[in-house]
């Protein structure tokens, strides 16, 4: 039988007696994985208020035509920060906090590999955001104007050039992203650390949870794509400060070499802001059909794949520069056949559910919603790596459309579906399920009047990046839809700050495994001992729970 | 049924794997596509491109250039001697561990103070920098970041002979050298490229 230890509550730090300023002190200090992982999460969430105003900022300008609410300058500020607050600062903390949290609990340890460099790691995070947020009061732009960096996330050379940012405000660009980016590869190379050399006895790589492939697969795609972006970054610093000429064409610099050292970083980047949430995925939707996941093997090697073929797309960022068309080929093929792996997964989540069942709770529409969104995504990603019907919609509203149903419908519904499976774990207390379900139905229906009238308009011609556009170009319906669906996603957002407030006052107590879940987190307390676990657990299967609770049909007889 | 679980009941994949080790490795991965970036703009530039900016031909200035020559060996070498060092730390010989490590001191430090002199010569005698052509952009960029590894290992092995000195490095931090001596091989692995890439293919083809 499978050997789980007792659940203990007693918490060697945290006493309630304790007064603020040893609390503060507390979390500052702390190297426990859990600690470390609420904050990440919470800093991420903090910051995607303030990606979410920006964006509102952006869709209150573009509600109509030829307004005037603020000038292109801060327009271009705003979608900037925007890009890079939700990839840098929101995408990336809130997905390496959940696999901070949840990894060692899952494959049954006490703790990460390197519990101080994981700390490290986050504060190098946060400080480099709070750096790249200090730009709005610390920076100056052309011509003395204050502000953030308007270079756009992608900051493509030469506009980051001294001639053409005489300002100061592209440098904080490069050194926030530059500090956090050494705070992501810190816990990169950790979460990798800590899954190859840390798990509990009997956890062998194929009975990890599918979340914990995922977290080994993004660690390597963060050591991997994170470093050529700190090695660009650090190229455009010497041409701005020590006159290189990296990037610069009228010194015989390449414009183009930035772009190609920037997507090879920014395609697995991209993955790096799926693969968790395909984690989060395939651990709720199993729990929640009642039935074990679909292909488990397909599934570890789909997300394999994925991260290696996520190195061999980058150009598809750049059909519209003009390349060789064989290198054009090239690229647009490798990105079909990444569609291969993703359909995989797709296929069977849909096996898992088929046939479950189903229990809808929150978190499983969370990934409900999250399957259908993210194909609509995945759908349009193969039209725009047809080169032809790139080059025609390339930089229009349509890849705006696109990679919002990916990142937004995909990542970021399935990150509200792992806070609603996982916040009773880390708090001790459930969310409400009726302010949930309210705030799902109001995201879904405002993500969709958001970026769906998107693909229109951006086949219709409007550009990416543009902060006004001319009245008479049949763009006036779809841009006020879009905006009017921005209040709508902003209503859920405070339906989620209202239940999180709420619950953490006085919501109904948790228990140590409120959805009868299989994976070992649910083995500990809410929230769990200092040490997690005590004696530390002894796995035969991919469900310890199942067999701890059904000794007379234990899963280790089948797999 | 009984067979099976008796099957399942057998310890399975004791872990082994070393901390250190991997976290090493990973460390080596990260630090290798950072400089994989570098020699991909050396390579652009000053290899394929062969940009004509004025800056000089690195035939003239690095053919048949014996500095280097005498500097990559002093630095190849010093990867045979810390493992010599790693060997005698683990087996508890203390005096032959500081001897083997002092000598891969001393010669990281004259690959250093080769690369001091190149770079005084091309600065100060010839006037070249990064501002002044698109090989010195990417010579001083490539080169100054190898440089600037092997300072670190440099630093790092220095603070262990100083540790030994004081008998402050017992037998059982063995593993924890040879973790850092696989950052030593690293960095004589990174220049196996650079030296390739910015004194050999441009130079003799």
């Amino acid at each position: 039988m499978t050997v789980l230890p007792k659940p203990t509550s007693a918490s060697l730090s945290s006493s309630p007696q304790q007064g603020i300023l040893e609390r503060v002190h507390d979390w500052v200090t702390t190297a426990d994985h859990k600690k470390l992982g609420m904050l990440y999460i919470f800093s991420g969430l903090f910051f995607f208020l303030i990606g979410g105003i920006e964006a509102g900022v952006m869709r209150w300008q573009l509600v109509s035509p030829a307004n005037d609410v603020v000038g292109p300058i801060t327009f271009n500020q705003m979608f900037t920060m925007h890009g890079t607050t939700m990839v840098f600062l929101v995408g990336m903390p809130v997905l390496l906090g959940f696999g901070n949290y949840l990894i060692p609990l899952m494959i049954g340890t006490r703790d990460m590999a390197f519990p101080r460099l994981n700390a490290w790691g986050f504060w190098m995070f946060l400080f480099g955001g709070l750096l790249l947020y200090f730009s709005f009061i610390g920076s100056s732009g052309l011509f003395g104007t204050k502000g953030a960096p308007d270079v756009g996330w992608f900051a493509y050379a030469p506009l980051t050039s001294r001639t053409f940012n005489r300002g100061n405000n592209v440098d904080y660009w490069i050194l926030g992203i530059l500090v956090s980016g050494f705070g992501s590869m810190a816990t990169g190379i950790n979460l990798v650390v800590t899954i190859l050399c840390l798990r509990c006895k009997g956890m062998t790589l194929m009975r990890m949870p599918i979340m914990v492939w995922s977290m080994l697969v993004t660690g390597f795609l963060v050591m991997i794509a994170i470093p050529v972006l700190t090695a660009a970054q650090v190229m455009l610093l010497f041409d701005r400060f020590l006159g290189s000429h990296f990037f610069d064409p009228q010194l015989d610099g390449s414009a183009l070499l930035w772009q190609h050292l920037f997507w090879f970083f920014g395609h697995p980047e991209v993955y790096i802001l799926i693969i968790p949430a395909f984690g989060f995925v395939s651990e709720i939707v199993p729990v929640f059909s009642r039935k074990v996941i679909f292909g488990y093997t397909m599934m570890v090697i789909a997300l394999v794949w994925i991260a290696f073929q996520s190195m061999s797309v980058w150009a598809h960022h750049m059909f519209a520069v003009g390349l060789d068309p064989s290198l054009n080929a090239f690229f647009a093929a490798s990105t079909f056949l990444i569609a291969i792996p993703t359909g995989i997964k797709v296929f069977n989540w849909l096996g898992t559910i088929w046939g479950g069942r189903l229990v809808f709770h929150t978190p499983m529409l969370y990934a409900l919603g999250f399957i259908g969104m993210f194909v609509i995504g995945g759908l349009t990603g193969i039209m725009l790596a047809t080169v032809p019907f790139d080059w025609d919609v390339s930089d229009s509203y349509f890849v705006v459309g696109h990679f919002h149903y990916v990142l937004f419908g995909g990542t970021i519904f399935a990150i509200f579906g792992a806070t609603f499976y996982w916040f009773p774990k880390m708090t001790g207390r459930m969310l409400s399920e009726r302010l949930g379900k309210w705030q799902f139905w109001i995201l879904l229906f405002g993500m969709n009047l958001t970026f769906g009238p998107m693909h229109v308009s951006g086949i219709l011609g409007m550009p990416r990046r543009i902060y006004t556009y001319a009245p008479d170009r049949g763009l006036d319906l779809w841009n006020m839809l879009s905006s009017i669906g921005y209040v709508f996603q902003f209503i859920a957002i405070l339906f989620f700050g209202w239940n999180v407030v709420q619950s953490l006052i006085k919501g109904r107590k948790a228990g140590n495994d409120p959805w009868d879940a299989w994976t070992l987190e649910w083995a500990t307390t809410s929230p769990p001992a200092d040490w997690n676990f005590n004696p530390l657990p002894d796995v035969k299967s991919r469900r310890p729970l199942w067999d701890a609770k059904h000794p007379e049909d234990p899963d280790y007889e089948y797999e | 049924m009984a067979n099976q679980t008796d099957h399942h009941a057998l310890p399975r994949e004791e872990h082994h794997l070393s901390k250190g080790k991997v976290g090493m490795s990973c460390l080596i991965i990260t630090e290798s596509f950072f400089f994989m970036a570098f020699i991909v703009a050396y390579l652009y530039y000053i290899v394929i491109m062969q940009v004509d900016d004025g800056g000089p031909d690195p035939k003239d200035l690095f053919y048949l250039d014996w500095m280097v020559y005498v500097a990559s060996i002093c630095l190849f070498s010093s990867s045979a001697t810390v493992v010599f060092a790693a060997k005698a730390l683990a087996r508890g010989a203390h005096d032959k561990f500081r001897s083997w490590l002092f000598i891969t001191v001393v010669l990281g430090g004259l690959f250093i103070a080769a690369t001091a002199m190149e770079w005084i010569g091309l600065i100060g005698g010839k006037g070249i920098w990064m501002d002044t052509c698109s090989f010195g952009t990417c010579f001083f960029s490539l080169v100054g970041f190898h440089a600037f590894h092997v300072c670190f290992g440099l630093t790092a092995l220095s603070l262990c002979l100083v540790l030994s000195l004081l008998g402050k490095f017992p037998t059982m931090q063995a593993e924890r050298f040879e973790v850092l001596s696989w950052y030593w091989h690293f960095v004589d692995t990174v220049w196996i490229f650079v030296f390739t890439t910015v004194y050999i293919l441009r130079v003799y083809t």
